[in-house]
């Protein structure tokens, strides 16, 4: 057993895939530079040493090196693409959603597109493009996977399962949850290490988890706001209100099958979401409860998120912007009262 | 394949065996028949979806295709069907698919600018225009990691020369000495657009030497021409002196897609091209071999034909796929 950050068990997971599966190799801007970064989050640091023919580091072109990455997909390797910030997906985009997403339909099940795509999102100081919550533009694309890590162990097992599944995977990871201390801390970053098994292990990539039990009200939310959620169900708890915390974790698909019987149970949800409110993943989750256990709803389903406006700089508006554990316990004060 | 004697560039048609040419010529005459096939159904109404055809362009197809090994490679585009019948692919995986069909090569869920066969060597048809010039490089790229000595052909148009995934594409295959053969099937025309509105400088080789390898301008409606040009670059892709781009110069014989009258080409350019047919100067060229006779050549057609209008009427008949196919195959 050791304690990591996701940053390290990020980089043991790819170090151990690409020891096991001689098909595993690393591509993005930035990695494998002698003395250098190790990608824009230190996640592929050294790997180049033990790995000398399977980091590619590439030209900064985005379109570009995800479609080599899709077409050595196609052809057997199992590519881990570091994408720098998730905003850049737009100019990926491409080759993600045309490509890597329909070419198993299109060809009637001929080929496969085993990809992961490690996509660093959240607002962290940096402004309105090196900031935005990525997963919303993906969830809905047909073809692709996509799942949410908040911490160092589901990290690590998430991605093991990307590499090994046979599909296209896209993995949010938050930038503010690499580490907490030392090269990677960064300012409002908060503690998400875990204590990681020397044993191999995976985690399911479409499984919802439940981080708190409670009775009163279910509390989903993923990455940051996973951990801004148990922060204010400590709070709330205080009040004698016991809110069941849920990290959804597989945003595509959502397991409905963790969600619902909680939803059952409390009769009561808020959605947390970084993330302008409007088309986000809460209301494709608030829409898929409501089919599915909306007789079992004693109030209406309330989304705490980001007002729908572009990231901003100010610290001060930033964190106006991001939803925080208060923000959090007042909606779920306002729903019971 | 061929008798040529490797090494020199300049073939004299004497040194091609004479099975391997009208195996050529039987190449080249099922993509003319073949499409002009499709074109009658189309019009005929029986045929859905759009079609984008290579009439006038099957040199390049076959050119390339014949300088390739099965477990070669190719990436193809919106206008696929000539280079996929030259991959290997049949008429009637073809027309099937055409036809929606769950016997044809995508079970009738990619339809005519999707058409491909793994493996037969071919990707998935990439109909964003560009879209599959990083896809080739990075198959390429699995070839080297793998240490296999396969090559990837990686068509796309004129029009495609335009587009970011064509630069970022081509540095990356040249940064690595990728065995990529580059492709550019130039027939003058992105849609209605001629290529000297969008292109400033329109020799399309030109560019390779921005990235640091070679590029070579080819006349296109020469078969022979193409293959030789091709199987020098397959060679050098294959020494790991890759990528190489050719530009094949040709033209469009037919609209750019359905019911396109092609207004926007003038006449004298049109005349100009209908009279250098590539499937006519080839049979022009067979006729000056002392082993080949026009009875030859009318055997070969009567097979192809008859290969053709059995695949037509097979695919008339394809069942087509259960509505609940509908979900499968969205994941592996
Ligand atoms: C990214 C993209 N933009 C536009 C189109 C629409 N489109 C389809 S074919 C075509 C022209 C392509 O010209 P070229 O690359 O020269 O190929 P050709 O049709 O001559 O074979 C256009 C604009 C497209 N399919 N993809
Ligand atoms: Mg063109």
């Amino acid at each position: 057993m050791k304690r990591q950050g996701i940053a390290e068990s990020l980089r043991d997971a790819i170090a151990e895939e690409m020891e096991r599966d001689s098909t595993v190799f690393c591509i993005g801007e930035d990695i494998a530079v002698p003395g250098g970064w190790g990608g824009a989050f230190t996640v592929t640091l050294g790997l180049e040493d033990r790995f000398p023919d399977r980091m590619i580091n590439t030209p900064i072109a985005e379109l570009g090196f995800f479609g080599v990455a899709i077409g050595a997909a196609l052809m057997g390797m199992r590519p881990i693409v570091d994408v720098q910030y998730g905003d850049f997906l737009f100019l990926a985009s491409d080759q993600i959603v045309n490509n890597a997403a329909k070419m198993r339909y299109m060809s009637g099940g001929d080929c496969k597109v085993p990809l992961v795509v490690r996509v660093p999102v959240g607002a962290t100081g940096r402004g309105s493009q090196h900031a935005q919550n990525m997963e919303r533009y993906f969830i809905g694309v047909p073809g692709l996977k996509a799942v949410a890590v908040s911490n160092a162990y589901d990290a690590k097992g998430i991605l093991k399962s990307a590499v090994r599944d046979d599909n296209p995977v896209m993995i949010f990871e938050h930038k503010l949850l690499y580490g907490s201390k030392g090269a990677r801390a960064e300012s409002g970053a908060v503690d998400a290490t875990s204590d990681i098994p020397e044993e191999e292990f995976t985690v399911p990539l479409d499984k919802a988890v439940i981080r708190r039990e409670g009775s009163d009200v279910t509390i989903l939310s993923w990455l940051l706001m996973a951990h801004f959620s148990m922060f204010a169900a400590k709070t709330l708890a205080g009040d004698s209100i016991h809110a069941e915390v849920i990290d959804v974790r597989s945003l595509s698909p959502i397991d409905y099958e963790t969600i619902g019987p909680s939803v059952q149970k409390t009769g009561h949800v808020v959605i947390v979401e970084e993330g302008p409110k409007t088309g986000g993943v809460s209301a494709e989750i608030a829409a898929g409860l409501l089919e599915r256990f909306g007789e079992y709803l004693q109030a209406p389903i309330l989304r705490v998120a980001s007002p729908d406006v572009p990231v901003p700089f100010s610290p001060v508006l930033e964190n106006a912007y991001r939803p925080d554990s208060r923000r959090i316990a007042e909606a779920v004060r306002g729903l019971l009262s | 394949m061929s008798a040529q004697s490797p090494g020199s560039r300049e073939p004299q048609l004497a040194n091609y065996d004479r099975d391997f040419l009208l195996k050529l010529y039987a190449q080249i005459l099922l993509i003319r028949r073949f499409e002009e096939q499709v074109k009658f159904l189309f019009l005929e109404g029986t045929m859905p979806g759009t079609i984008h055809q290579c009439h006038g362009q099957e040199a390049t197809a076959v050119g390339v295709c014949t300088a390739l090994n099965k477990d070669d490679f190719i990436t193809s585009t919106f206008r696929g069907h000539g280079h996929a019948l030259a991959k290997g692919l049949t008429p009637r995986e073809m027309l099937d698919e055409l036809f929606g069909a769950a016997t044809g090569c995508c079970k009738g869920k990619g339809g005519s600018m999707h058409m491909g066969n793994m493996e037969k060597g071919m990707i998935p048809g990439i109909a964003i225009v560009a879209g599959g010039i990083p896809l080739a490089a990075g198959m390429a790229l699995a070839f080297k990691m793998r240490k296999t000595s396969q090559v990837v052909a990686c068509f796309f148009g004129d029009g495609a020369v335009a587009e970011g995934a064509f630069h970022e594409g081509l540095n990356m295959a040249a940064i690595w000495n990728l065995p990529v053969l580059f492709v550019c099937e130039n027939n003058l025309y992105g849609a209605s657009t001629r290529i000297d509105k969008v292109m400033k400088n329109i020799k399309i080789s030109d560019r390779a030497a921005g990235y640091g390898f070679r590029g070579e301008t080819v006349d296109g409606n020469d078969l022979l021409a193409v293959y030789e040009a091709a199987r020098r670059a397959v060679g050098e892709c294959r020494a790991g002196h890759g990528p190489v781009l050719l530009e094949l110069l040709t033209y469009r014989r037919t609209g750019h897609s359905r019911r396109d009258a092609c207004h926007y080409q003038s006449r004298d350019e049109r005349d100009a091209w209908f009279s250098n047919d590539p499937i006519e100067r080839f049979v022009q060229t067979l006729l000056t071999r002392s082993d080949i006779a026009q009875i030859d050549l009318d055997r070969v057609e009567a097979q192809v034909d008859h290969e053709v209008s059995d695949a037509v009427q097979q695919a008339r008949r394809a069942p087509q796929p259960a509505t609940n196919d509908l979900l499968r195959d969205v994941y592996a």
